[in-house]
């Protein structure tokens, strides 16, 4: 499986007497057997598409859907160099313009985010309970409702084609969803350590940057991830403001294989497809603890 | 979540929070520019949303082109979607959608949770498992392998013809291309069995071994503590899956290469949305649909609050 486990999650409490009850009481042999094989099929069940997808993108085209097996009886690597320069554009110009457009948002979700949670957390001033429930009520406004009006302003500032539309709400902190997560984690933070840089001189900005930021790198690398796992596969965005194809992103690359009924691409196909995968995979690998931990505190406070 | 924030953060409020704002300039400027300065950006930002939020409110009473000035037609794209046959459809894909697959997701959410607190070993493996769906469920790489793992001559109808089933087109038939989708959406339960599992370890286990001192039942159990302790965090993600599944477009739109086909039965409500304004231009006619799903997502958002009363247990 390629799922590597990771060290035990932050998130996880240590093994207690609690764990060892639930674990008596439902804990016949034969009943912890039952759940692993239950767990073990529907793991397997949930895999498979997965590995169906690389398998697929090893095998000959004619191959794919007569050959059930995962195991290729004829390997074919092709598909990977032929895919990748089957479209308008090589896939390098897509990758490149993704990972462009991911990295500038990360950046720009940090920077303008952790400002606002900065202020909402730490910082009193005139309005601040309005303006937090205002923020609290942007994040389950449902984004269609600004889509036509935003268009309209990004097509007068002549935007379209550009990736302006798509990067400069992110410098704005219009992702409330991530001020949320820092504003919790922030509140966990001790207040003596505000009082502590102000004694000694420490001007708002100045806590901000050497104290409070320096402990908010969990915080920091949850929204990094969740940015970058939103952002790669972001389609509506790309699909209504881009129209050039050199100006493509992965995904709108990726739905060029479909408008190109070519009967023998499919092996083309599912080899970038599983390439624009990999990275979220990677991440994902790379970051689990960060993401259960900050879906979960979200999820629970 | 206290229930104070909650009733604010409806959608519908938040326009009347505006309102209500009282215009203080009053003189605590040292105190306060901190902050403002802090919140600047954001600001900027909300400038995005609330003026876009009224100027998409006003659109929705004009027909406009982007070409031509928006002109004012009252009530007349609301009579016009009254009358719109495929309008109706596209209500109807996402409502079937949405009652089907989030009940079923959330159910299967909590079963696996439970099964996974109960201390196991691998835990970290199976979660990984299970939640690694959830963030590659909505990409278009996944819906365009559903479309060909389900195709007709997919695996899916390779493995069902084993048992002798003569499968389905699954992707073509339009009594089956949405039961696709709604498989796809249970595909992706994990994100909630994460919550649901953090939520589950909170609950203390004197509780469960008080009861189970008592001779309650496993079923009397979760019943009585975990359904009942649980209840604010399936409150939770009930809100959430709602509010985002009644926004699916990408799943809509890669199943049938953007047409809501076969047959319509893809046609999701963003679709349609997408459709009328930005193949049409339509755009008055697409900001009056984006009002009539907020005030849908809202209504149902109200409701999910009202009835919670008689179901959510608050601890404090």
């Amino acid at each position: 499986m390629s799922i590597a486990p990771p060290a035990r999650p932050a998130t996880a409490p240590p093994r207690s007497e609690e764990d060892s009850f639930l674990e008596r009481q439902g804990s016949t042999r034969r009943s912890r057997f039952t759940r692993h094989v239950i767990l073990c099929v529907l793991g397997a069940v949930m895999m498979y598409p997965l590995l169906w997808m690389v398998s697929s993108s090893l095998k000959p085209s004619k191959d794919i859907f007569t050959d059930l097996s995962l195991w290729p009886s004829n390997w074919d690597f092709s598909n990977y160099p032929d895919g990748w320069t089957a479209l308008e554009q090589p896939f390098t110009v897509y990758f490149v313009n993704s990972l462009v457009i991911v990295v500038l948002s990360i950046i720009g979700n940090l920077v303008s985010c952790s400002l606002a949670a900065y202020g909402f957390a730490r910082l009193n001033f005139t309005g601040r309970k309005l303006f937090f429930a205002l923020m609290l009520g942007t994040m389950m406004l449902p984004g269609h409702v600004l889509l036509v009006p935003q268009y309209i302003v990004f097509a007068k500032l002549d935007w379209i084609n550009t990736y302006y539309p798509l990067l400069v709400p992110n410098f704005l902190a219009t992702n409330a969803f991530y001020i949320f997560l820092m504003v919790q984690f922030m509140r966990s933070l001790p207040s003596e350590l505000d009082d502590a840089a102000r004694i000694d001189g420490c001007g708002p900005f100045r806590t901000f940057w050497s104290v409070i930021m320096p402990l908010c790198m969990p915080a920091f690398a949850t929204t990094a991830i969740f940015t970058f796992i939103s952002v790669w596969n972001e389609f509506f965005g790309p699909l209504i403001y881009l129209t050039d194809s050199e100006l493509y992103t992965v995904p709108l690359a990726l739905r060029q294989f479909i408008d190109s009924e070519g009967q023998s691409q499919w092996g083309q196909m599912f080899a970038m497809s599983f390439l624009s995968l990999a990275p979220v995979i990677g991440f994902f690998i790379a970051g689990q603890r960060y993401l259960v931990k900050g879906i979960a505190t979200t999820g629970l406070k | 979540m206290t229930s104070g924030t909650t009733t604010r953060a409806l959608a519908g409020s938040v326009a009347s929070d505006v309102l209500a704002a009282p215009r203080r300039r009053r003189a605590k400027p040292r105190k306060d520019r901190a902050g403002y300065l802090f919140l600047l950006p954001w600001f900027i930002g909300m400038l995005f949303t609330i003026i876009p939020f009224f100027a998409s409110l006003y659109l929705a009473f004009t027909d406009y082109n982007l070409l031509n000035a928006p002109q004012w037609i009252g009530f007349g794209n609301f009579r016009e979607m009254l009358d719109d046959p495929l309008l109706r459809q596209s209500l109807k894909v996402t409502f079937i959608y949405t009652f089907v697959s989030v009940p079923l997701s959330l159910v299967v959410a909590l079963g696996v949770a439970m099964m996974l607190n109960r201390g196991i070993r691998g835990l970290s493996v199976y979660r990984a498992v299970f939640y690694l769906p959830s963030l590659l469920g909505g990409s278009v790489a996944i819906v365009l392998l559903w479309k060909y793992i389900f195709g007709f001559d997919g695996i899916v109808n390779g493995f069902l013809g084993w048992f002798g089933i003569d499968g389905p087109g699954w992707t073509t038939d339009p009594d089956y291309a949405l039961t696709t989708l709604i498989i796809l959406h249970i595909w992706t339960f994990g994100s909630p069995m994460v919550i649901f599992l953090a939520g589950l370890r909170q609950i203390p286990t004197m509780y469960y071994e008080a009861a189970a001192t008592d001779g309650a039942s496993r079923w009397r159990q979760f019943r009585s503590i975990t359904l009942p302790l649980l209840s604010p965090i399936i409150f939770f993600n009930l809100i959430q899956s709602l509010i985002s599944s009644f926004q699916t477009f990408t799943q809509g739109f890669i199943m049938s290469g953007g047409t809501g086909g076969p047959a319509d039965s893809t046609i999701f409500y963003n679709l349609y949305l997408y459709q009328q304004g930005f193949s049409q231009f339509h755009m008055g006619y697409a900001s009056a649909m984006a009002w009539v799903l907020l005030v849908i997502i809202a209504a149902f958002t109200a409701l999910n609050f009202l009835a919670a009363k008689y179901w959510v247990f608050y601890d404090n």
